[in-house]
Formats: structure tokens, C-alpha cells, sequence
């Protein structure tokens, strides 16, 4: 399980293929299965798509197309297609898709794996897959028994003949199902049917990375590889205007320097000869493209651009008028900084180019660009590149970035050798694609009964998808950064969403929950000053203002209810906070309770609520773990993290100076769900969006201090008690 | 040349003494349990016993470990309560941090046996984990403290 295929293997099982291949698309109508036609027979196992084996040894071989980096899919895909196989559990081994057409994610037409998307996206397609595949294991026993199929039954990997009480393992009916027709529609169970699908199934994944084994990219080892450490230019733009070779080549074990668009590259024997090398360039750098840039001048840069008038995104109503003539008014600049992955597993690749062939070792997210880029570097036919999708030591985004894929390509070329590039921690932190920073003015207006009826917000956001996906920017507005105010479900009679782009030399990426991880936080805090405002409790506030929109209410609800949201605190807290998120397919609200230290500014969170509706669950512990993994990622990132920039580039480098939450930190956290049947939402990503408005507004109710700016630090918090 | 003991294992590896423990026992032992994370000693993920004690293999000149009785994940058996633990309570998501938590969790029970809360997250407190994990750390830590 997760174990770096070998060459040989890799030569033996795609020439092998399998006895029918069936690939499975997703067409407007529904799924269709196809036949892929492009493998040929293997005598022993039992390939009805492209998403299972069975094999003689009666293993059920899951194929999963998507990339495990925690939020479970290597468990929760393999149970989809399980429950409809009626397999044993036991008998499910999972196995990471190499990067290929067939493996495309089919509502996406890519290979990639983000938006907190994969069960969504993979659910139906799966279920077919293991409906049709029990539907052949069935016609298989009858024919081998003569007996009509509808006396048969499949339970647990057996088929069974209960008038002669015969049976026959899955494995003992892939010759035979091998040969048999595809089913097109093969029937689905209905829910209450589910015997794995909605249960807390133990993760498939825990043993390796328990005892060490579990193979992450940096943990690749190719024979005669060499090992790649790249010299840097601190500010962007920046280009070599000196280097010493020789100095570099002096030291023992390095064998070349490779010059690269990002930096210098020396290849070594071993990873300290490489980083010696590195040092022993004592590469000179020009200042680059801005060399002024630093946190100061980008803070003001930002807020200067509320006054652009920008691109509307939403007008609803007359948010202008409204205001005018509202009997009160609340006017708010809220800031959000730069943020980095910092994947505990920093950038790596590893690579190796044949004459004919090129095999690459990445903890991606990406296998269509990396695909793409071994193409393009190549010159390779897909069919010559093999992509092994390794575990990924954290993805959230950063690893939907090809950056040191292209490195590691271009160095081995360069040496002709298999090459395996580390980042080191410093590197990976200052040249991330970060979770932009952004500025909101909000303008909100109420009625004299106290009611909500303007609301008129102005972001300044830097765009990811001009870059990443310019064909979705509709209009000049960028997807991610309207994201929650676009479709922004407080029943307010006029809104008015503006977007005003601005481009600085930070590269900014899809940071986990993307741009509700920072319009939740606006949205949330400025709904709660208008709340106070109103003179209204803040959850009452908010359920009124969801009267026809019964999910995001119910949420709030449960989330209070479990909390005691009207009753008295207790255990040390001072105060409390409500916000609810919707993102990625999912409602999610949180109640957190909090105490302030007046004296030293330190804000402590005692105990956080969640509740989540992401409409069917498949399973309910990888639902809660992912959940507490948000919530915690969301409290560092509000209390902690911010990168700063210095002379053209990032000064921060290393957790020194980017400190995350530590377990003294963390709160305890209690997760309901609800499950509502409805539509299929994410879990990866909707946890995180709500906990920094509960906090921030837990710690309104705590101290009377409104917090507007992230993160808030001990030092925010001091100086805004000195204010208040 | 350097001699190392790791899990039992005599190793002879010729390195220079300054090169960091770590990157010996991952790039030319190629035992890739331990994790590189930082270098600085502030993630713990390279976290391996060195006789008996928890300490950062980043920090740790290669030189400095001749002749002591290093312990890396590999040399921890399945069956050890604390694996066990880490296991019943589905600990891990992304992993990449748990064999270093697993090795500090293993050096604070063979310390103490029955720690307080506060000692477990003082402790645990140099451990970062990016995926949030916190919460089951705390529950497999005393779980193995109770079973174990």
C-alpha cells in the first residue's frame, strides 16, 4: 500500500493491463461506462474499470485518483466502491492512480485533486463502478452453477447459491466475470442498504504512517540518484550576477551546477555536499524587481486600493440608497495578511529521464500539470512518462503548484541522472504562492426596527485564478476572491459586492478554503458588529436573517445549542463568538469561548462547537477529524501566522518567524453532524472559514475590543485594550 | 569513517562528523522514518531516541551519536502500546509529523508512565503538526499511558 511502484512493476502491470477495461465519464446525463479498449486480457484478474482489480488472491485493488494528504480519500474513495461491491473490507487494498486520461477526475476533465471535492466529484462514478462490477461477479456464479442470478446474493466478497448453499470468493470469479458484458446502469443500493458508506471505518493509511513506512515524496530513493539543492535570490525578479563554480565543485561529493531560471542548482552525491555547495557559490543577486518592497509598503499599497472603484460582483437592490437613508450605520476596514502552506513535508521531487522513457516520485495534487510539464521538458509521449503520486506531507493547496516539479526536470536533464530536489524549510516559506492578503471596507445600514437592509462591501484582493485558471475570471472578477460575498446568503434587500484587483510580485496560490479563509472572517465579524448595533443577540440576529435559507440556520442552531449558547460560561472563559461559514459545498458553524489576558494580551480559546452539514456522510470519524485538523489550521493562521516582507522579498523564513499553534493551543473542540441527506459537500476544506470570526467575535463578548485586523496577536490585542 | 548503532544495527558511514544526524539516517541509511521539517529543532518531526532520550536529529552532529544507542520509528515494534495507541485513536492524517510525535510520546511514558495533562502537553509541546492532530495526540497519549 503506497509503495513506489518499480520500474519493472510499472512495465509489468501496464503491459499486463486487465481483462475489460472500463473507464467511467461523467456526461451531463449522468455516468456512462465506457470501454477503454486499450488493455489487453490478463488471464487471472478481473478489471471491469478502470477504478478496481480483483485478483486470483481475491484482493480488490481500489484505484484512487485522488492525493492523500490527510483528508482521507485513500479510505473514503475505497469504501464507495466497497459498499456497492459488497467487498469484505478486509479484502480492500488501495493503490494510488498513476497520472493517465483514463484517472481524470470526470467532472473535471483533470487529474488534480482540491475544493474539498473528491467524494463529490467521485461518488457516483465509484458507486457504478462497484455496482457493475458485483453485477458481473453475480452473472459469473450463476453461469458457473447453471442457476438463474436472481437466486444469487453477494455478501462480503462471496457470492452465494443459499437453495445449495454453494459459494465462490470474488477471487475464485474473475476468470469468468472477466469475460462477461459490462453492465451500463447497473442498479445502485438505496442508503438504508449501505453497510460501510455512513460508518466510521478505520483509515487504510494508519499502519504505514504509524511504523514510519508510509512512503512521502522526499523519502524516494532511486538508484545512482543524485541529490539537488537550489541557491535562491532573496527578492523576486532577482537574477545571479555573480557565482563561484569552482568553489562549489571544490567540495566533496558535488558533481554539477546547473543555472535555472529560479536560482542555482548544485547536484551532489549526498544532500550536505549539496547544501555546502549551495553555500560555497556565495551567488551575488541583483535587487530585483521592487526592492522597496517590504510589509509596510504592501499594507498601504492595499488599503490605498479601497478607493479604486473596482468591478461589480453583486448588486442586489440599492445598497447606496439604502444606506443613505438607514437609521444607522456601521462603516469597517478589516486586513488579512500573506500566508504560507507550510506543508510539514517541504517541496520535493524526484526524477528520473530515460532515452525513452521519464518516471517522476511527487506529493502532488496535480498529476494532469505535472504530466503536462514531464511533456513539455521531455518531449515524452504521455505514454512514455510514468507519475507516481507518492503521500503527501500536507498539501492545502501549495502542492497544486508545479514549481519544483519543473526544477527537478530541468536539472535532470541537465546532468543526466536521476536527481531528487529538496527544498529546504526556508526556501519552501519564502517562495510559496501564498493565501493572498486582502482588505475590505464594509458599509452596513439598519432600519429603525434594527433589521439588516444594506450592505455594501469593497474588497482589494490579488487574483489566483488570473494565473492559475484565467478562464474562469468572468467579468475581471476573480472567483476566489468574492468567494462567501458573492454568494452571500443573509437575506439583506441590497447588496453591493465590489472587486478591485491588485497585482503586487507576491505569487498567491489556493490556500486551504481560499477565499473563505478570509471572507468568512469579514463576513462573520462585520455581521456580529451589526448585531451589536441592532442591540440583538448575535445568533438571534443571524437566524433572522436566514428565514428561507433552513441549512446555514440549522447549523447555527445546533452549534449553539450544544454549546449553551444561552447559558452562563464557565471553565475560566470570558466570553463567546458565533460564525457560520458556508464553502465548498458545506455549512459549518462554530461557537467558541474564549478568555483575554488583559495584562499580557494573550487570547486563549477554551473550547470550540462545530457543526457541519455536508450532506451525506461516508465517514463520520475522517468528518470529525477533518473538522478539529480546520478549526486548528484556522486558529494558527487568526492567532499566529503573517508573512512579512523585507528588501523585495519574504523576510520570514523559518518557524522561528512563521510560529504555528502548538498543542498547548489547541482548545478542546466538539463536532456534531448533521446529517441532512442533502447534496454531497467537501470536508478538507469548510472547517477551517468559521473559527477565526468566533474567536474574534468571542473575544468582542470577552473584552469589548473588535479585532479587525489578523492575526490577532498579543500585540493587537494590547494595543486595541489601550484604545478601547 | 563513523560508527553508528541505530535499532540494534551497526552502521559504518563515511561522512564528515559536523553533516546532522538526520540527514545520515534518512539519505544514507535510508531509513526515511525520521522527517526532515525545519532543521532549526523547532517541528520535531525529526525527533529519534539517542540513548534513551528524545532529541531533535537535526540538532545533532553525526560525530556527537558515536558509540550511543540511536532509535528511530523503525526500531519501534507494531505491537509497542504507544503505536497501538496511535492506531486505536486514528491519529495521523497527512503523517508526516507522527513518527517524530510517536518518538517523543514513547521517551515522556518510559519517563513517566502515568503523566498529568499539563506534563503530556509541555512535553508534546515541541511536536508541530500542520493538519491539527492535536487533539487524538493528547487522547493516544493517555490512552497508551493506560493501556500500555
Amino acid at each position: 500500500m503506497g509503495k513506489t511502484i518499480t520500474r519493472r512493476e510499472f512495465i509489468k502491470t501496464s503491459m499486463a493491463g486487465a481483462g475489460l477495461a472500463i473507464a467511467v465519464s461523467l456526461t451531463p446525463c449522468g455516468c456512462r461506462l465506457l470501454s477503454a479498449g486499450e488493455a489487453e486480457r490478463e488471464a487471472k484478474a478481473f478489471s471491469p474499470n478502470v477504478w478496481l482489480k480483483i485478483g486470483s488472491d481475491n484482493i480488490v485493488s481500489v484505484i484512487v485518483n485522488k492525493s492523500e494528504m490527510g483528508q482521507g480519500v485513500f479510505t473514503a474513495l475505497p469504501m464507495i466502491v466497497a459498499d456497492e461491491l459488497d467487498a469484505d473490507w478486509k479484502q480492500i487494498h488501495a493503490e494510488f492512480a498513476p497520472a493517465a486520461d483514463k484517472y481524470k477526475d470526470p467532472a473535471w476533465g483533470r487529474q488534480s485533486t482540491g475544493g474539498s471535492s473528491s467524494v463529490s466529484h467521485m461518488y457516483e462514478p465509484l458507486r457504478k463502478a462497484g455496482a457493475s462490477a458485483r453485477q458481473m461477479l453475480l452473472a459469473a456464479a450463476a453461469k458457473t452453477w447453471g442457476v438463474p442470478v436472481s437466486e444469487c446474493n453477494a455478501k462480503k466478497g462471496t457470492v452465494l447459491h443459499e437453495k445449495t448453499e454453494r459459494t465462490l470468493t470474488y477471487g475464485e470469479l474473475t476468470v469468468k466475470a472477466a469475460g462477461l458484458a459490462v453492465p451500463q446502469n447497473p442498479p445502485l443500493k438505496d442508503k438504508d442498504l449501505f453497510t460501510y458508506i455512513g460508518t466510521p471505518l478505520p483509515r487504510l493509511d494508519i499502519d504505514a504512517k504509524v511504523n514510519g513506512v508510509a512512503r512521502f515524496g522526499i523519502d524516494t530513493q532511486v538508484p545512482g540518484m543524485l541529490y539537488a539543492a537550489i541557491a535562491r535570490p532573496h527578492a523576486y525578479g532577482s537574477k545571479a550576477v555573480a557565482f563561484n563554480q569552482d568553489a562549489a565543485m571544490k567540495i566533496k561529493g558535488v558533481r554539477n551546477v546547473v543555472a535555472l531560471q529560479t536560482g542555482i542548482a548544485v547536484c551532489a552525491e549526498t544532500p550536505d555536499a549539496a547544501w555546502e555547495g549551495t553555500a560555497a557559490l556565495k551567488a551575488k543577486w541583483d535587487k530585483g524587481a521592487e526592492p522597496g518592497l517590504d510589509t509596510e509598503s504592501l499594507r498601504k499599497r492595499f488599503l490605498a486600493d479601497l478607493d479604486r472603484e473596482g468591478l461589480s460582483a453583486r448588486n442586489d437592490g440599492d445598497a447606496k440608497a439604502a444606506l443613505a437613508r438607514a437609521a444607522k450605520k456601521v462603516e469597517a476596514v478589516y486586513a488579512l495578511p500573506y500566508l504560507s502552506h507550510t506543508t510539514m513535508e517541504p517541496m520535493n521531487c524526484t526524477v528520473r529521464i530515460g532515452p525513452d522513457a521519464c518516471e517522476l516520485w511527487v506529493p502532488t495534487q496535480n498529476q494532469t500539470g505535472v504530466l503536462a510539464l514531464a511533456q513539455k521538458e521531455t518531449g515524452l509521449k504521455p505514454g512514455q512518462i510514468r507519475v507516481n503520486t507518492t503521500y503527501l506531507g500536507g498539501g492545502y493547496g501549495r502542492r497544486f503548484e508545479t514549481d519544483s516539479v519543473e526544477e527537478a526536470l530541468k536539472i535532470a536533464k541537465a546532468v543526466k541522472k536521476p536527481v531528487k530536489l529538496i527544498w529546504k524549510r526556508e526556501e519552501d516559506m519564502q517562495h510559496d504562492f501564498y493565501r493572498p492578503a486582502n482588505c475590505s471596507q464594509v458599509e452596513g445600514g439598519l432600519d429603525e426596527k434594527g433589521r439588516l437592509v444594506a450592505w455594501a462591501h469593497t474588497i482589494v484582493c490579488p487574483s489566483i485564478f488570473a494565473r492559475a485558471f484565467p478562464d474562469r475570471v468572468k467579468d475581471g472578477i476573480d472567483p476566489a476572491a468574492v468567494e462567501g460575498l458573492k454568494n452571500l446568503e443573509y437575506e439583506v434587500p441590497n447588496i453591493s459586492v465590489r472587486y478591485v484587483r491588485i497585482d503586487t510580485p507576491v505569487p498567491v496560490g489556493f490556500w486551504r478554503s481560499v477565499g473563505s479563509s478570509h471572507n468568512g472572517f469579514t463576513v462573520e465579524s462585520f455581521a456580529d458588529e451589526m448585531a451589536h448595533a441592532a442591540g440583538k443577540d448575535p445568533l438571534e440576529f443571524r437566524v433572522n436573517l436566514l428565514k428561507n435559507h433552513p441549512r446555514p440556520r440549522r447549523v447555527l442552531e445546533v452549534a449553539a445549542e450544544k454549546a449553551g449558547w444561552s447559558r452562563p460560561l464557565s471553565g475560566g472563559a470570558e466570553g463567546k463568538g458565533i460564525a457560520q461559514v458556508f464553502s465548498f459545498g458545506t455549512y459549518v458553524a462554530q461557537v467558541a469561548e474564549v478568555s483575554v489576558d488583559r495584562e499580557d494580551g494573550i487570547i486563549r480559546v477554551h473550547r470550540v462547537v462545530c457543526a457541519v452539514d455536508c450532506g451525506d456522510v461516508v465517514n463520520p470519524a475522517i468528518i470529525t477529524a477533518q473538522m478539529e485538523g480546520g478549526i486548528l489550521m484556522g486558529l494558527s493562521a487568526a492567532m499566529k501566522e503573517a508573512i512579512a516582507f523585507k528588501d523585495g522579498g519574504v523576510a520570514t523564513s523559518n518557524f522561528d518567524t512563521y510560529p504555528l499553534l502548538r498543542i498547548s493551543e489547541a482548545p478542546k473542540i466538539e463536532v456534531h453532524i448533521l446529517e441532512s441527506g442533502e447534496k454531497l459537500g467537501g470536508i478538507g476544506e469548510p472547517g477551517l472559514p468559521p473559527i477565526a470570526p468566533a474567536v474574534a467575535n468571542a473575544v468582542f463578548n470577552a473584552a469589548g475590543i473588535r479585532l479587525r485586523m489578523l492575526p490577532m496577536t498579543p500585540t493587537t490585542v494590547s494595543e486595541a485594550m489601550k484604545k478601547a | 569513517m563513523i560508527h553508528l548503532e541505530i535499532n540494534g544495527t551497526r552502521h559504518m558511514v563515511d561522512v564528515s562528523p559536523e553533516v546532522p544526524l538526520l540527514w545520515v539516517i534518512r539519505e544514507h541509511l535510508k531509513l526515511t522514518g525520521t522527517k526532515y521539517g525545519c532543521g532549526i529543532g523547532l517541528c520535531g518531526s525529526c525527533t529519534v531516541h539517542i540513548d534513551g532520550e528524545a532529541r531533535r536529529s537535526c540538532q545533532v552532529p553525526v560525530g556527537d551519536a558515536e558509540g550511543k544507542k540511536i532509535v528511530t520509528i523503525e526500531g519501534i515494534p507494531e505491537s509497542h502500546p504507544v503505536k497501538k495507541a496511535w492506531v486505536r485513536e486514528q491519529v495521523p492524517q497527512c503523517g508526516y509529523c507522527q513518527s517524530g510525535q510517536i518518538m517523543q510520546a514513547i521517551a515522556l511514558l518510559s519517563e513517566d508512565a502515568n503523566p498529568s495533562e499539563k506534563k503530556i502537553i509541555d512535553t508534546m509541546e515541541g511536536n508541530l503538526c500542520r493538519c491539527g492532530t492535536y487533539l487524538s495526540i493528547k487522547r493516544a497519549v493517555r490512552s497508551a499511558a493506560k493501556e500500555g
